[in-house]
């Protein structure tokens, strides 16, 4: 099953203040956004989570598996910083820019910039930690999670396989903080970096100049006419009755039976609500077949727009000719999918 | 020496062309050195820092082509803050000043401001090539003041700079009795061009050879700009979108088919994919390719453009090429000497990026190649030998693994033995990038093997001292050297200090260097600026010697301390 991505706008990939604005604002719905190994029910996951506050946040570093790359916070180097920035470090942990819950310490930008050494000694213990998951390979969907393209909510392999057993337990499969700590941006905003590759501050080493042009055209690809980036294709998704948009990379499945699968899994919370509101009596979870009655039952069609602007019943065109032109995704009640193209 | 005239001499020299050998010959004795300066019109400035106008004015009264560097290469990943310095303001002004008679002037990584633009073409009358590389501070008003006044201008060519574009009118500032255009390049400007204004430039330049075009220009323009120069050699598409059956489309294919001198083609800023085929009679004459900014450029449509480009020498391209398409360069591009693969999607785990497959894949088919720029999901240590046992010619190599400390996946052992191979057996070597996981050994092999090696990038890498110390003690012509985030401390970089004075500079960040360490190197050598780099709002506080620097550039200099610095840059 492939995981489902969060899509974010891919302007703020080269920008740290937006994606931790969306972050922060997701949060504040109280979504888990990065469940999508979908190892929980989205609507049941412990709040509890998510760290709200730095003392929290400390904890979750402490227990978590880390390549220790620029920005882990090796002991020394934290009194170092309230040595040099007093005041400053005080200031950004109590405000953490980003939400901690992957103990990310939103600390100063010093310690971003300082910080960036990180104990050799740590980086080899979590190399062979690493190692040790490879072998066992057991680590469910980190697999899937190769495929993930986008920016900001994927990560490296190895901090994944890694994050293994911290991520069963805590249900964070993938650093959602995946921003570039950006030079010019630090003095917007800064999000300490942690193992994420994506956070490492000027790497991979490519000129801004390259990453600015390629970003923008990608965004225009995708968001204005549809038309494939490299390797991502994100569309929204709607959902008659559900608060807010999905959005779905769909070069990540490669038949219409994955594609429904996944919106099965991403929406499930809002037909559970559903079931509920029709007396389902407080069923936590819904067995899949169900899930599936719902949506391919009489309740829900999937529908899409496409590149002309008409809604269309999904499931006509072949696979390839689907993802060409299929611009936004909606699954809508099958009361009001009446007169699309049957 | 004492045979001849002066002037003959001199008409020698004309011969000697190189910055190297020219500087050679005049370090020969004082009657050479003399008559080198008068004759000398080129001059190359690798540190704008390094040497001051003054000093260059004095010395080369017949100058007429300057390149300047500015920022250090890390800058261009933003480890640099935004006003270092790098300023082009004060060397256009001394020049001005002086009775040079400037005519060419060729930038990279400096900041560039529209009045340096302006003293530039209103001081040189003969003022024919501007160059600008990986520059920032101006905008198109800056532009409009070189095209309105320059009237024997030549070259105009912007590559990859940040500029603030305040929309097309600058085009038209050239005035119709300018006809000397041999080369136009502002692919790289975001903005709006005046289409009409472009048409009639074209048309009245007979002589141009290079045209690079910006994603406003759209189709139907190119198509009327290609039929009034059909003489092009270099071309740049910009907006490559269309209606494959539509009359512009026809035109096009015909307006192609008459550009028989095109040699290099990049461009393509937006792409329809399904109208690459109008391109198809071009490519076979093709020596260099790049297609770096299309994303939107890629799978079979991609391979078949590929498949047409059998005499290409230079291809640079995104990584959604992919494993198999480099294949297909590997069967088809038998002439290929470099090759870069740029990321298309650099922080994620894209599932189109390539492998060490790709890598061996071309150099097996292509044994001509001698550079490279790689970035790449993985590498493996059986494929960087592979590598080296294919391609002995490498003179750059440079790889880029995404995840920086990625050990082979297959072995799970570092990747010193991989490098290792490609110093041994590329003798010819003289830039290296290396990624992945690395410990002390593999610059065990670099400094044993790596002779003539100019240029060393490393990041994450090494376990301790030793590995800068091999590099010191066995690069001899070492010129460049950047370090991020590698356990060097004070021991290595105090080892040799004298060697740094036989460098061009020496960029260390995030390692674990001292404030201490860097005071006793700058004593010690006052040919050197040891310049401690803050972060841009940080405050004043004191730093005890015992601190570990962030981020430490050292250059070697004939003019002592730069007093362009901003705040956060501390000069020991």
């Amino acid at each position: 099953m492939s995981p489902l991505l969060l899509g974010v706008e891919e302007e703020g990939q080269s920008r740290v203040s937006s994606p931790s604005v969306e972050c922060i604002s997701q949060n504040g719905l109280g979504i888990r956004e990065w469940n999508y190994l979908g190892l929980s029910d989205f609507c049941s996951v412990d709040s509890s989570g998510v760290p709200d506050d730095n003392g929290n946040n400390l904890n979750l570093k402490a227990t978590e598996l880390r390549l220790g790359l620029p920005g882990s916070q090796s002991p020394e180097r934290e009194t170092e910083h309230c040595f040099l920035n007093s005041g400053k470090l005080d200031e950004k942990t109590l405000f953490p820019l980003l939400p901690s819950k992957d103990g990310i310490c939103s600390s100063s930008q010093k310690s971003v910039v300082t910080g960036n050494k990180r104990g050799f000694s740590e980086v080899k213990g979590t190399i062979y930690t690493e190692k040790k998951w490879m072998g066992h390979g057991a680590v469910p969907d980190s697999q899937s999670l190769q495929p993930v393209s986008h920016g900001k909510y994927s990560v490296a392999q190895a901090s994944v396989k890694k994050d293994g057993p911290a991520n069963l337990i805590q249900e964070q499969p993938c650093t959602s903080n995946g921003t570039k700590v950006n030079r010019t941006d630090i003095s917007n905003n800064s999000s300490a970096p942690t193992a994420n590759r994506a956070q490492v501050v000027g790497w991979p080493p490519i000129r801004s100049f390259r990453t600015k042009t390629l970003t923008t055209s990608s965004k225009n690809n995708d968001e204005v006419d549809g038309k494939p980036g490299p390797g991502t294709l994100f569309v929204k998704v709607s959902m008659d009755g559900a608060p807010y948009l999905r959005k779905v990379d769909l070069r990540m499945y490669s038949t219409y039976q994955e594609l429904s699968s996944a919106l099965e899994k991403m929406f499930s919370c809002f037909t559970l609500g559903q079931c509920g509101a029709h007396g389902t009596p407080g069923k936590e979870s819904l067995s899949e077949s169900k899930l599936k009655d719902l949506l391919h039952g009489s309740e829900y069609v999937l529908t899409y727009e496409d590149k002309d602007g008409d809604w269309m019943l999904v499931g006509d065109v072949p696979w390839e000719m689907f993802i060409e032109t299929c611009r936004r995704l909606k699954i809508m009640k099958s009361a009001d999918a009446i007169g699309l193209g049957k | 020496m004492n045979y001849f005239p002066d002037e003959v001499l001199e008409h020698v020299f004309d011969f000697i062309t190189s910055h190297k050998d020219r500087n050679s010959v005049s370090l020969v004795c004082k009657s050479w050195y003399k008559i080198e300066r008068y004759s000398r019109q080129r001059v190359f400035i690798g540190n704008c820092y390094s040497i001051s106008p003054e000093r260059l004015i004095a010395r080369f009264p017949g100058l007429k082509s300057l390149t300047l560097k500015g920022k250090p290469h890390f800058a261009d990943f933003n480890l640099v803050p935004h006003d270092w310095g790098g300023f082009v303001y004060p060397w256009i002004k001394a020049l001005a000043k002086s009775p040079i008679g400037l005519e060419e002037l060729r930038l990279k990584r400096m900041v560039v401001s529209d009045e340096s633009l302006e003293l530039l073409s209103k001081s040189f009358v003969n003022f024919k090539s501007l160059v600008l590389v990986s520059c920032e501070g101006f905008t198109t008003d800056g532009l409009a003041a070189i095209a309105a006044n320059c009237r024997f201008l030549r070259e105009l060519d912007l590559q990859e700079n940040e500029v603030d574009d305040h929309r097309g009118h600058w085009l038209s500032c050239f005035p119709e009795s300018c006809t000397s255009l041999i080369s136009l390049n502002f692919a790289c400007l975001r903005g709006e061009v005046n289409l009409g204004a472009l048409e009639r430039l074209v048309s009245r330049s007979p002589n141009l050879k290079s045209l690079r075009l910006n994603r406003a220009v759209p189709l139907d323009t190119l198509q009327k700009l290609l039929m009034r120069a059909p003489q092009l050699v270099d071309l740049g598409i910009g907006s490559y979108v269309h209606d494959p059956f539509s009359e512009v489309y026809n035109k096009l294919k015909i307006a192609i088919q008459r550009c028989k001198s095109i040699r290099s083609l990049s461009g393509f800023l937006e792409v329809a994919p399904h109208c690459m085929s109008a391109i198809y009679p071009i490519c076979g004459n093709l020596t260099f390719l790049n297609l770096s900014y299309a994303p939107g450029l890629h799978g079979n449509k991609l391979m078949k453009l590929i498949q047409h480009c059998r005499k290409l020498q230079r291809l640079w391209i995104l990584d959604c090429i992919g494993d198999k398409g480099l294949g297909v360069v590997a069967l088809t591009c038998k002439e290929l000497q470099e090759l870069r693969v740029f990321p298309s999607d650099p922080f994620g785990a894209g599932n189109a990026a390539v492998t060490e497959e790709g890598l061996v894949l071309v150099s097996a088919g292509c044994p001509k190649l001698n550079s490279l720029l790689y970035f790449c999901q993985q590498m493996t240590n059986a494929a960087l030998i592979t590598v080296a046992k294919n391609c002995p010619n490498f003179i750059r190599f440079r790889l880029c693994i995404l995840d920086p400390i990625k050990p082979d996946p297959v072995t799970s052992q570092p990747l010193d033995e991989g490098f290792g191979a490609i110093v041994q057996s590329c003798k010819g070597l003289k830039r290296l990038s290396l990624s992945g996981l690395l410990t002390d050994q593999v610059f065990l092999y670099i400094g044993m093997y790596a002779e003539q090696l100019e240029m060393l990038s490393i990041a994450f890498a090494a376990d301790s001292d030793k590995g800068m110390l091999y590099v010191l003690n066995g690069c001899k012509k070492l010129r460049k050297l950047e370090i991020r985030d590698c356990p060097f401390g004070d021991a290595a970089l105090l080892e040799d200090v004298g060697k740094y004075e036989t460098m061009r500079s020496l960029w260390m960040s995030s390692c674990e260097v001292t404030l201490g360490g860097c005071k006793s190197v700058a004593e010690k050598m006052p040919s050197l600026n040891v310049e401690i780099i803050g972060e841009s709002e940080q405050m004043e506080f004191n730093l005890d010697d015992k601190q570990k620097v962030d981020k430490m550039y050292l250059y070697r200099t004939l003019v002592g301390h730069r007093k362009d610095a901003p705040e956060y840059v501390s000069i020991l």
